[in-house]
């Protein structure tokens, strides 16, 4: 009520004659994302976050494959070579995780967009399936460079 | 807002919005089509590989995704440094990071589209 009445009162002037500004520290920024329990959404929406960002510094590594993979023979032949050590293996590993996270998360939110799934317990259940799909892919990126 | 819109890609949210969508849908299709390649010809050759990016459709392709990762990834870095690279959340010096966060972010898009059309186009 009092937030209320402040938000109509002439600007520059609280109710007790405070400064503007006094007034609006004591109002709430933001919500303290740290001390509340977050639900599975947040966590999924952080991971997307998360997920993008290493893809974004990944793509080096993609983009370094496709021109090793192109120049010439040689360089082929040589990152053939290189795929073959423990170290490059999880290297790439970690890009195309990252890169199945963002994907299945990605493609939750272009299904939203579309309206589906919107209300609270269908966002739950969106995030449950992400969760899911990105473990399945994640498998398959791991069996696809190990086995 | 005013001070950050003028940073981001389409310079407003929705427009920004649509860049992120359809980017997003090319990225897909080729990783699609990338990782559907090389499932179905786990024996390449450098031959066959080369071959293949010779095509012009692929190397449209090639450079469409390119474009993608580089509008892609400036629209979702810059969501992210506008998010957390801020006064409120790291003190004063907030607005610094954030542009030489940014600044950096720039570097890797154009490296990423400079490199990109080489490895497609350069030999």
């Amino acid at each position: 009520m009092s937030g209320f009445y402040h938000a109509l009162s002439f600007p520059g002037q609280g109710l007790a004659g405070e400064s503007f500004m006094a007034v609006q520290d004591k109002r709430p920024v933001n919500l303290d994302i740290g001390s509340i329990r977050l639900p599975i959404t947040a966590y999924v929406s952080i991971l997307h976050r998360i997920s993008g960002a290493v893809s974004f510094a990944g793509a080096a590594v993609l983009l370094w494959m496709l021109y090793a993979s192109l120049a010439s023979e040689a360089s082929f032949l040589q990152l053939q070579e290189c795929l073959t050590s423990f170290w490059a293996k999880l290297v790439l590993f970690g890009v195309l995780s990252a890169l199945a996270y963002h994907t299945a998360a990605g493609i939750k939110h272009l299904i939203m967009d579309m309206g589906i799934g919107e209300s609270l317990a269908g966002g739950v259940l969106a995030a449950r399936i992400t969760l899911v799909a990105a473990a399945g892919l994640i498998v398959l990126a791991g069996a696809w460079i190990w086995l | 807002m005013a001070i950050t819109a003028v940073s981001s890609l389409g310079r407003n949210g929705l427009s920004d919005w649509l860049i992120q969508r359809i980017s997003a849908v090319i990225l897909l299709a080729y990783t699609v089509f990338i990782v559907g390649y090389l499932v179905c010809h786990p024996d390449v050759t450098y031959a066959e590989w080369k071959e293949l990016f010779s095509l012009t459709c692929v190397r449209i392709f090639s450079l469409a995704a390119v474009m993608s990762l580089v509008a892609h990834g400036w629209v979702g870095m810059w969501g992210i440094a506008t998010d957390y690279l801020t006064d409120r959340l790291m003190g004063p010096k907030g607005s610094v990071l954030r542009w030489l966060f940014l600044l950096a972010c720039a570097a890797f898009c154009f490296v990423y589209l400079f490199w990109g059309i080489q490895i497609l186009w350069g030999n």
